[in-house]
């Protein structure tokens, strides 16, 4: 099992869950998360005092998927969130060691 | 109120004096004119008291909206409980002795400076006691006059809290409030708006203020409202100091809706504040009232314009900033001024403001944290020089009216006479007010003391000052 930790714009929310749901990811967490990396922060002036915000806003998704369609995963988070434009994101993946549905008590890959 | 004065007042006062004793011969002397109650209108007072009204709401809420929302979260009550208690307290100085230092002359060393205590927890104001305005002939229920004027009183002082927000100990601001008030507003408004009105000047022509004796014109207030009020707020950041962290760290405004929304409502409110200085339901009443919407609308589009270009970025922040400087340009020439050149008096005003608080403000490096002096006394001084020049005739302004004649007359208007006249009373009232708040600020920052610690302020006033957070 791997676990996918996507950074992305967002407003490419909507259309990466769609993409996501039409290959079979039943489920996502979203986080709403701040950061930085190269495409630095933005300008806010307030009657010409300017402040630069270095953290800009972005969405964090985490997603849990069996090995044999965590390509596939990154691959369609890659194609759907990509405008070309600096500061689309990243696409972390992770082993996971374990997976347990709460209510069941099931484990592996039948849990997810 | 105050359309104005006559130049040959002060001519005339050589005359008047050689002239007095003829008063003690009943024969040589006319009959005194006795106001009486038929010379009411009812027109007059519905729309004086709705105009009091409308004032008031420019303090709370608006006032408390537009500076509140403009500080962050941790001070946005201090900000409300300030200008609340400031509005409270005006208005009980007023009915104590603020009346009648204002709006009479008599019982004191300085008649053209400043009145006495005769009229005192308004003594001898009663439901049958008359006030001038500014016809020949025409009077309102003096109750309606005091009660106008104390909104006036009001506003003044709240608007000075915006220059040292975040920073100042709330019971040494309301009691340099009451001091300030007593040495520097009611003087001032006693300076520029006292007179003996149309149908006494002629027989009394030396009982005026210093102000409106020279000549000055101010309909509804530049002088004594903003200037004054703006300049207290400039010497209080200045002896104060900047907050802990200015220019070190961001110091956003917490909500820009609760600017937006003041400053909507401040511009209502204003429609009181200067059609209603007419002290009439006439025409006068309706061309502030015209001047006051479109000279606000120009300063608030150059305002955004001016940021397009500057920026490609329009702010919400720089469209509000603008309608309130054109707001307080348009306030001393709201009843002289064509509603032409009221919309360039409105620009002109917005664009300098926008130039003061975003390069000369940054270059100077005090904190005026809501930029009173920036737009209240810069705005101020641009509306009340810019006066001296819309008011005149040959641009279609209304003039000056002559009330030294039993009836009175329009004046002869001479341009650069007019505008120096402004200059001078600008000049009075930013020397005396400078002088009363440095004075007070000083005192007071040496004995009870005018911030809270530093923990305290990084904390917020809400909490160190008044115990309770706007928002849980």
């Amino acid at each position: 099992m791997k676990f996918i930790i996507a950074i992305i714009k967002p407003f490419k929310l909507d259309s990466v869950r769609d993409a996501l749901s039409e290959i079979g990811i039943a489920g996502l967490t979203v986080t709403e998360v701040k950061g930085y990396g190269r495409q630095k922060g933005q300008t806010e002036i307030y009657r010409g005092a300017e402040y630069s915000t270095n953290m800009l806003p972005k969405v964090k998704l985490e997603i849990a998927a069996s090995d044999d369609i965590a390509a596939q995963v990154v691959e369609t988070i890659q194609q759907t969130a990509n405008t070309g434009a600096i500061g689309d994101g990243k696409i972390f993946v992770l082993d996971l060691a374990s997976a347990t549905r709460i209510r069941t008590g099931e484990s592996g890959e039948t849990a997810l | 109120m105050k359309r104005i004065l006559s130049n040959f007042a002060m001519a005339a006062t050589g005359a008047a004096l050689l002239a007095a004793p003829a008063f003690a011969a009943p024969a040589a002397a006319p009959a005194p004119f006795v106001p009486t109650a038929d010379m009411v209108n009812k027109g007059d007072v519905a729309w004086m008291m709705v105009s009091t009204a409308f004032v008031l709401l420019m303090s709370v809420p608006a006032l408390a909206l537009f500076y509140g929302g403009l500080v962050r979260a941790k001070n946005m009550l201090s900000v409300l409980m300030q200008v609340l208690t400031i509005v409270c307290v005006a208005a009980l100085v007023w009915f104590g002795w603020g009346y009648s230092m204002a709006f009479t002359s008599t019982g004191t060393p300085f008649p053209t400076l400043f009145g006495g205590l005769d009229k005192a927890f308004l003594k001898g104001v009663s439901v049958t006691s008359l006030a001038a305005t500014f016809s020949n002939g025409v009077y309102l229920p003096e109750l309606v006059f005091v009660m106008f004027q104390m909104t006036f009183a009001c506003i003044t002082p709240a608007l000075i809290v915006g220059a040292f927000a975040e920073r100042v100990k709330f019971t040494s601001l309301i009691i340099f409030v009451v001091a300030w008030m007593t040495l520097a507003y009611f003087p001032i408004a006693h300076m520029v708006w006292y007179w003996a009105g149309p149908d006494f000047l002629h027989a009394a022509p030396t009982d005026m203020g210093l102000l409106w004796g020279w000549g000055a014109l101010d309909f509804a207030g530049g002088t004594v409202v903003h200037i004054n009020a703006g300049v207290a707020g400039l010497i209080g950041c200045l002896i104060i100091g900047p907050r802990i962290g200015y220019k070190k760290e961001p110091m956003p405004p917490h909500s820009l809706v609760m600017t937006m929304i003041g400053a909507s409502l401040l511009w209502i409110g204003w429609f009181g504040f200067n059609a209603g200085s007419a002290l009439e339901s006439n025409a006068f009443a309706a061309l502030a009232f015209v001047n006051t919407f479109v000279a606000t609308a120009a300063a608030g589009a150059a305002w955004a314009i001016i940021e397009q270009i500057a920026h490609k970025k329009p702010s919400l922040l720089g469209g509000v900033s603008g309608v309130v400087a054109g707001l307080v340009a348009i306030t001393p020439a709201a009843g002289f001024a064509h509603p032409g050149t009221a919309i360039i008096l409105g620009a002109v005003a917005s664009l300098v403001c926008y130039f003061f608080v975003t390069t000369v403000k940054n270059k100077l490096g005090y904190d005026d944290s809501l930029d009173v002096f920036g737009i209240h006394a810069v705005g101020g001084i641009v509306g009340a020089i810019g006066t001296g020049i819309v008011a005149d005739p040959a641009l279609g302004g209304q003039g000056w009216i002559d009330y030294t004649a039993p009836v009175a007359k329009a004046g002869v208007f001479d341009l650069a006479g007019q505008v120096t006249t402004q200059i001078y009373a600008v000049g009075v009232t930013v020397v005396w007010t400078s002088v009363v708040s440095a004075a007070l600020f000083l005192i007071l920052k040496y004995t009870l003391g005018l911030r809270p610690d530093a923990e305290a302020e990084t904390n917020g006033l809400d909490i160190s000052e008044h115990g309770e957070r706007a928002y849980n």
